[in-house]
């Protein structure tokens, strides 16, 4: 590590640094400072030119009193808790099944890595037409055995299970990778000692690999819950946060109090509770890599 | 039952999952490329044509009826523009916090930490003010390209700086003694060396640049528009249209299908970067 001290030296740390954080500090933090101010201010798209008005603590009550705000909290939470579970099951399950080196996992593995790159856009259209009432596919193989036609988006009832079911579509292949990379961590020489002791599949599993990939499987865990509010592309391409407010977890709800209703005021109060919600979740990941840090 | 009896059961078992699951995967992706390759009568077919003769009807289509060639256009534009500036960047910043020790460096990683966080999405309202107010919006593609990098450089910064940590320090000192600039030992020694690390970084902003969606809905007008905003808004005024819908669709998941297979190693390390020690 080189030492800002040493002697006949320019200190250049500062000079490397300062593109990247003058423009972390123009475009993100600057617009998030905003964000919390705004959030204090009644201001809407129509009356842009003039100056917001300051309003207290108003955005944050009209909030917590609206049916449809309290609705999009829990939708929220029915989603990102349901897609965060799941798929974290599926993954670890899968990467248990399917770990070691055999014929064709490598282009397995590649496989898997194209949903977690294709647009959400893409995937928001690609399952759309899935779940077409008259020409997806999804109600045609279900026609085989008897079931539907359903209106897996049109339902009220069906619609947020329809968007859980994109996302584990495109983010279980995410835990899988993760899972598998965490198992090729477990030291040899404690698997070969355990089959030695003659422990079974169970045990091996219950005693060695799961503790070895709880840290994996906790991190795993707070960047999908982070992540899971970024579905908003793939639900608005979906179904537009319908049929009526069922699918409107909260970042749809921010985007469409800002850009439909236009008042920017009570979307930045709505940006505010979602930032300290990630401040939570995201203080958990820090603490963990920090400490590596320090290793 | 003889151990290679079970060995045999359980590689079959891996198989059929192997097998199910990326049935599963693909399914989506084949049913979007090959409506994009069939004619709109042929298209809702059921039972489908399994077999049939691919056209790029569509394809002409969209290229000729529609703005295609600007939005396309754009999202080149704005995707390399970004991807070259966040990147470059973001290894100068990595390598300022792997070198060096200074007053607020610990707040400096914390920071850039907190700020990967950060969905899109909280941006749309603040960002927008903001360019609107200095007439980013109207003016062309730069408030645009100048957000994504912002969204990309922590991530940069943070692969970048374990690529830099790894590698020994020796081999800097020695130029530094020989009486290089720092600019120099970063240029010509540093930069070199973190090769896999550059390229980690591109595809990931690359791929944020190329597929966002939101920011881009906001931020950009009827000419700067980017191809994932003007495909959605396809959705939404000829909602029966899917020849044209999943060809651009498929455009736009092109460079996914490259980067997939030409860097799937590249791109699982950068997933798990971070998350699993590695």
């Amino acid at each position: 590590m080189r030492k800002s001290s040493v002697p006949g030296r320019k200190n250049s740390a500062y000079l490397f640094l300062a593109p990247a954080a003058s423009i972390l500090l123009l475009v993100l933090m600057v617009p998030i400072f905003n964000t919390l101010r705004l959030s204090f201010f009644e201001w809407t798209m129509r009356a842009l030119t003039e100056p917001p008005t300051f309003v207290g603590f108003r955005n944050f009550r009209e909030l917590f009193g609206s049916a449809n705000f309290q609705e999009s909290i829990r939708v929220t939470i029915t989603f990102s808790l349901s897609v965060v579970a799941i798929e974290l099951l599926l993954g670890t399950v899968l990467a248990l099944l399917l770990e070691g080196e055999f014929k064709g996992m490598r282009l397995f593995r590649t496989l898997f890595v194209l949903p977690i790159m294709i647009a959400p856009v893409v995937v928001g259209i690609m399952w759309r037409f899935m779940y077409h009432p008259s020409y997806g596919k999804i109600n045609y193989f279900l026609g085989f055995i008897g079931l539907g036609p359903y209106g897996w988006l049109s339902n009220p009832d069906l619609a947020l299970r329809s968007v859980i079911i994109a996302d584990i579509w495109q983010w279980t292949p995410f835990v899988f990778l993760l899972v598998l990379a965490g198992l090729q961590g477990v030291p040899k020489d404690v698997m070969e000692a355990a089959t030695v002791d003659g422990t079974n599949y169970f045990q091996t599993l219950l005693y060695i690999k799961l503790p070895f990939i709880s840290a994996v499987l906790g991190i795993t865990a707070v960047l999908r819950l982070i992540d899971s509010f970024r579905s908003l592309v793939v639900i608005y391409n979906m179904t537009g946060g319908g049929p009526g407010v069922s699918t409107e977890i909260m970042s749809i709800h921010l985007f469409k109090t800002a850009f439909t209703s236009q008042r920017l005021g009570l979307a930045s109060a709505v940006a505010v509770i979602l930032l300290l919600l990630i401040a939570v979740f995201a203080s958990v990941f820090i603490r963990n890599s920090l400490k590596e840090e320090r290793r | 039952m003889t151990f290679q009896t079970r060995r045999r059961i359980s590689m079959s078992v891996k198989y059929v999952m192997i097998i199910l699951w990326s049935a599963l995967v693909l399914f989506p992706i084949y049913e979007m490329v090959s409506t994009s390759l069939k004619l709109p009568v042929d298209a809702f077919k059921l039972p489908p044509d399994w077999i049939f003769w691919p056209t790029l009807v569509n394809y002409r289509e969209v290229l000729f009826e529609s703005n295609f060639l600007r939005f396309f256009t754009n999202s080149v534009l704005v995707a390399v523009i970004s991807t070259t500036v966040s990147v470059g960047f973001g290894a100068f910043a990595a390598y300022s916090l792997a070198r060096w020790n200074f007053g607020g460096k610990k707040t400096a990683i914390a920071g850039i930490l907190l700020l990967r966080m950060i969905p899109e999405v909280i941006l749309a309202v603040p960002v927008f003010t903001m360019f609107n107010r200095i007439g980013f919006i109207d003016s062309g593609r730069t408030g645009l390209i100048l957000v994504y990098i912002a969204l990309n450089l922590p991530f940069n910064i943070w692969v970048l700086r374990t690529f830099i940590m790894e590698l020994p320090y020796e081999l800097e000192e020695s130029a530094i003694i020989d009486g290089c600039t720092d600019v120099r030992v970063f240029t010509s020694i540093v930069l070199p060396l973190i090769g896999p690390g550059l390229a980690v970084a591109s595809i990931f902003t690359f791929r944020i640049a190329w597929n966002e969606f939101i920011l881009s809905l906001v931020l950009t007008n009827r000419f700067t528009r980017t191809l994932p905003v003007a495909v959605s808004l396809f959705l939404t005024d000829t909602g029966t249209e899917w020849g044209k819908i999943t060809a651009i669709a498929t455009v736009i998941a092109l460079p996914a299908f490259i980067f997939t297979f030409a860097a799937a190693k590249s791109i699982i390390m950068g997933l798990t970067a971070g998350a699993v020690k590695g």
